[in-house]
């Protein structure tokens, strides 16, 4: 692979969004996006963990490919993810309390986000090497937070208007990603 | 009396086994396990592959854990079922890519991404963890039908609309347009939101129905 950095960045951050374009990490883009107060940190706090899963996951990668055992990759990326989920919130839980509380939570779901899960298999079978990854976990943890903070933004805004008791909820929820999706389309063929 | 309870549980296994089906579909009710649903379906067999993995996915690890339920503690029973479900998806990813090379070209990373479905974590956090492994399994095979009946009519929809075929039938000859829309991403979104619309639809009348019901019932008693 010889993308530059930045095509994969913007491909990650816009063209291929995670959530808008790959489907990944819909249950807290659907869940936590009621309210712009938590969509933002939540999608802060998936970055971050994106960041750090991925950096893991990139180290653990050349271990299994050097001593033969790949069938353990999947295994070994979620125990990463979990115990890296584990990591940051006892780190900011030492270092700024505040943004713990702020958190709450959300920090151990992230656990189950297929978005951090997806950043660490998409970086393995596509081949990216150290510096790739980094900025294609950083665009992908952007993109999500993009992606939740519009939904929420909109949802907000929706409170005030009239909607049919039949769309309330999830279905409007959809439908609403689905017109974003479309917005996003626009951006096909930026990047890689 | 024998008979009778005989007959009353398996009613009960019935219901058990429709649950998943109908009732609290997953996708449809519940809303679970987005992520593969809406990035498989773009026809139908590509739907029916990655139900059918999810289901050997869901079944042979809430088996499992029902078993061994009483081993388990509790303090770490989440760790020990994700590790038991990611070693049934290295399993099954192992197994399409020996089977056919153009399916698992296509499903791609969404077979590895089975481990974080929440509807797998769920039935085994949910049920099988307190269920005989008999019961565990029939729900789980009602929750596994529910799901890829569900992802089967999301792709069909896709497939139908987008490339204007279904299992890759040419449906309407060659005059027609095909929606392509409906095979890229907004499409599944929309989709979905239509059938969850149609179902939420059917909730609501059979609500309206039930209370229609009870009144008529309550005005009878009166007369009386």
């Amino acid at each position: 692979m010889n993308d530059s950095l930045f095509q994969i960045f913007i491909g990650a951050v816009l063209a291929n969004n995670f959530v808008l374009a790959m489907f990944l990490g819909l249950c807290p883009f659907l869940g936590v996006s009621k309210k712009l107060d938590t969509a933002f940190p939540m999608g802060c706090a998936t970055t971050f963990v994106m960041f750090v899963a991925s950096l893991c996951a990139f180290a653990v990668n050349k271990i299994l490919v050097s001593s033969g055992l790949e069938f353990l990759r999947l295994i070994s990326y979620i125990v990463i993810i979990a115990s890296a989920v584990q990591l940051v919130e006892m780190v900011t839980k030492k270092y700024s309390p505040t943004l713990f509380r702020a958190l709450g939570i959300y920090l151990p779901l992230i656990t189950t986000n297929c978005a951090v899960l997806g950043v660490a298999l998409f970086q393995t079978s596509r081949q990216y090497d150290f510096l790739q990854s980094v900025v294609f976990s950083l665009g992908g943890g952007l993109g999500f937070m993009l992606a939740i903070v519009l939904m929420a933004s909109v949802r907000e805004r929706l409170r005030l208007s009239k909607i049919p008791d039949l769309a309330e909820g999830t279905a409007l929820a959809l439908m609403l990603a689905g017109i974003l999706s479309l917005i996003f389309m626009g951006f096909a063929g930026m990047g890689n | 009396m024998e008979n009778l309870q005989e007959q009353k549980s398996k009613s009960q296994q019935l219901e058990e086994l429709l649950e998943g089906i109908w009732k609290q579909n997953p996708i449809f009710v519940m809303a679970l396990g987005m992520c593969p649903t809406l990035a498989v379906t773009v026809s139908a067999i590509n739907s029916l592959a990655m139900g059918l993995a999810t289901t050997f996915v869901l079944i042979s690890s809430c088996l499992l854990i029902s078993i061994f339920r009483n081993i388990i503690p509790k303090e770490v029973r989440i760790a020990v079922y994700i590790l038991i479900i990611a070693t049934f998806v290295t399993t099954v990813d192992y197994a399409i890519q020996a089977i056919s090379l153009t399916l698992y070209d296509a499903l791609g990373a969404f077979i590895q991404l089975i481990v974080v479905n929440c509807i797998i974590l769920g039935r085994a956090e949910a049920h099988a963890s307190k269920n005989t492994p008999y019961i565990a399994v029939l729900n789980a095979v009602g929750m596994s039908i529910g799901f890829t009946f569900a992802l089967f009519c999301i792709g069909a929809v896709r497939e139908i609309l987008g490339a204007g075929s279904l299992f890759g039938i040419s449906l309407f000859g060659e005059n027609f347009q095909p929606w392509v829309v409906m095979l890229l991403p907004p499409g599944g979104f929309i989709v979905l939101g239509c059938w969850l619309l149609f179902f939420s639809y059917l909730a609501k009348r059979r609500m309206q129905k039930l209370q229609e019901l009870e009144k008529a019932k309550s005005k009878s008693k009166f007369k009386k």
